[in-house]
């Protein structure tokens, strides 16, 4: 719809563009104009390429800027892969990190992230699925819906550190959970809430009306319609939202430095009390503080190329499941 | 029966909006624990003391908890950053909204998505290993760990939110207006420029704001990158420490309810409040200039 509107713009402005090329030409020669006015003419055809040079140097400048953040991504993954993939072994993979962590694997990073993405995920789906529904399907526009919209866009920008400040006064020390998987998984879920309320929503948005009407018309509740009618129909899109926060959830750091996530601890989590590594905040440990920073280089290079692999990997999952969702029901 | 499914109705209504007010209950109970554990510290400095002293030493006998070297730290790197962003991102967005094929466009919208899906640590360790010794060859500065580094790494961390909100703006900018445009003899640029820019004007500024606010309160990029001295820096090659990167790097050694602990809080409450003063602004900005006509957002 939206391509199509622009193509018919950009195409009737490429066949205006030569056109009016033409007539100036054409008026340039006229065979009993005189002196002044062919030198208007001039001016106007001079004026004319002018206008037209400048939109092209512009838009080449806007193209460029474009192609600048593909870079920047580029380099990112390219000196990530090309560093880390030396460093990428099964027991890489397989093992806890030995010898004050200059040697050995990432086992124990690998098994935290997904612990803590997960949890988070936990919390942050029923909540944020639920605040969708009451956002999309209940809500008038009002000062109420005002007010709740003003909180999740706060909400979303609060600062990561500032989630750790929260959930380090209120999981860890208030409700005396300790540094613990659950505080990082609950302070990581508060985080993530309005990221899945906002794609959960656009999931909702893509239900034609349709199907509301038309269950609502054959005597359903609004409940029954939104349980029986709405919800099947937005669940992939909800799902993609699911992972959208769950990849963003795992590639935090600075909510879980004072929540969940420890410099070392050998074992895997017993229960979700226990004090967890994670990929993240172990990239951070070994470049920042860790004994040999220059010699474990490769390690973080691993460690790092192994987050990017899951987040950016979970990205793209969501990123295809949802332009083909968008066909279907276009189509 | 009718009566059972009014009240099953009824109970379902109240359900959700109890559940939906949950992001109002997180925000106001952050702001609850921050001023809880940030406030005592002002029994021992006065608000002025904190917020304008020059010296942060909170480790020094007797400590000083000075935070304007920080706060001046935080606000020079996002206006750097904020430079190199806006400019990036919205042309970006005119570019993917107004001027790329389908199939082009079709390809850069994922590459955005996923610079902003880029872990912020990743980001903050190829600044550290790749842009900062890179920086100090070629630029000659005593550290690659500086406020331009950081500010680098932020604007591409804030060019996807920047980007894609003016997108959306951009895109619904109603045709209408762009075909008048054309129709008056106007090229493609001075259309976009002096019809299309302006309609979706609001939109852009509530994308900016937005991508900045996520500069001020992106911390592993400033902890890991911006070098780390507390001083007011005096050229963009200086290290810096921004808020964010003094409340991560210092909270685990505080003592717990000490004065340094209480201090770093309420250096978390000024960051809140300039995130929420911005996000306040955006929200002004989006609703009360809202796009008229078919472009209402």
């Amino acid at each position: 719809m939206r391509n199509s509107k622009m193509d018919i713009t950009q195409e009737e402005y490429a066949e205006a563009g030569p056109e009016k090329e033409q007539k100036t030409q054409a008026a340039d020669r006229p065979p009993k104009a005189g002196r002044t006015s062919s030198i208007i003419h001039q001016t106007a055809v001079r004026k004319q390429r002018r206008r037209r040079f400048i939109q092209k140097a512009i838009f080449s400048v806007f193209r460029l800027s474009a192609v600048i953040n593909a870079l920047a991504l580029f380099i990112i993954i390219y000196f990530m892969v090309k560093n880390g993939i030396g460093a990428i072994s099964w027991e890489f993979l397989s093992e806890a990190p030995r010898d004050s962590m200059t040697k050995g694997g990432i086992l124990p990073c690998i098994v935290g992230t997904i612990l803590l993405g997960v949890g988070a995920i936990l919390v942050a789906m029923p909540i944020g699925v639920a605040s969708a529904i009451y956002l999309n399907e209940y809500a008038r526009p009002g000062k109420v819906l005002r007010t709740i919209r003003l909180g999740i866009n706060n909400l979303a920008g609060v600062p990561s550190v500032v989630f750790g400040l929260f959930g380090l006064a209120f999981f860890v020390i208030y409700l005396d959970m300790g540094v613990s998987i659950l505080a990082g998984a609950l302070t990581l879920g508060a985080m993530s809430l309005p990221v899945v309320i906002g794609s959960t929503e656009e999931a909702f948005k893509a239900v034609p009306d349709t199907y509301r009407e038309a269950s609502l018309g054959l005597g359903a509740t609004k409940w029954q319609t939104i349980y029986r009618v709405v919800l099947p129909t937005a669940l992939p899109g909800v799902l993609t939202g699911g992972i959208l926060g769950l990849s963003r959830a795992a590639g935090e750091t600075a909510p879980i430095m004072f929540t969940a996530a420890v410099f070392f601890t050998p074992d895997l989590p017993e229960s979700i009390f226990s004090e967890i590594m994670a990929l993240p905040y172990h990239i951070y440990v070994l470049a920042t503080a860790g004994t040999e920073i220059e010699a474990t280089r490769p390690l973080q290079y691993g460690t790092a190329l192994v987050l990017i692999t899951l987040v950016l990997g979970m990205n793209l999952i969501a990123i295809i499941w949802r332009a083909r969702l968008r066909k279907r029901l276009k189509g | 029966m009718a009566g059972k499914r009014q009240s099953t109705e009824k109970v379902m209504r109240t359900f959700f909006f109890c559940v939906a007010t949950a992001s109002i209950a997180v925000l106001f109970m952050i702001m609850v624990f921050l001023f809880m554990e940030g406030l005592p510290v002002f029994n021992m400095v006065s608000v002025k003391e904190f917020l304008f002293g020059v010296y942060w030493y909170p480790t020094s006998d007797p400590p000083d908890f000075g935070i304007y070297p920080l706060i001046v730290a935080s606000l020079a790197v996002t206006a750097v950053s904020a430079v190199i962003a806006i400019p990036l991102g919205v042309m970006t967005a005119i570019y993917l909204a107004e001027l790329a094929s389908k199939r082009v466009a079709e390809i850069f919208k994922p590459i955005v998505e996923l610079l902003a899906a880029l872990p912020s640590v990743v980001i903050g360790f190829f600044g550290m290993v790749i842009v900062a010794p890179f920086l100090q060859q070629v630029l000659g500065v005593a550290t690659g760990l500086n406020l331009f580094n950081a500010a680098l790494m932020l604007a591409f961390m804030s060019i996807p939110t920047i980007c894609s909100i003016s997108e959306d703006a951009i895109y619904s900018v109603p045709n209408a207006l762009r075909e008048g445009s054309l129709a008056l003899g106007a090229t493609q640029w001075e259309t976009l420029w002096r019809v299309v820019v302006p309609a979706s004007i609001s939109g852009i500024a509530t994308s900016v704001i937005l991508g900045i606010s996520r500069a001020v309160g992106e911390t592993m990029v400033v902890l890991m990158v911006a070098g780390g001295a507390a001083m007011v820096p005096s050229s963009i090659f200086d290290p810096v420490r921004p808020m964010p990167a003094s409340i991560a790097a210092e909270m685990a050694e505080a003592p717990f309810r000490g004065d340094h602990y209480y201090a770093l809080f309420a250096t978390g409450i000024v960051l809140f409040l300039f995130t929420l003063f911005f996000n306040i602004i955006a929200d002004i900005i989006a609703t009360r200039y809202r796009q008229v006509g078919e472009a209402s957002l």
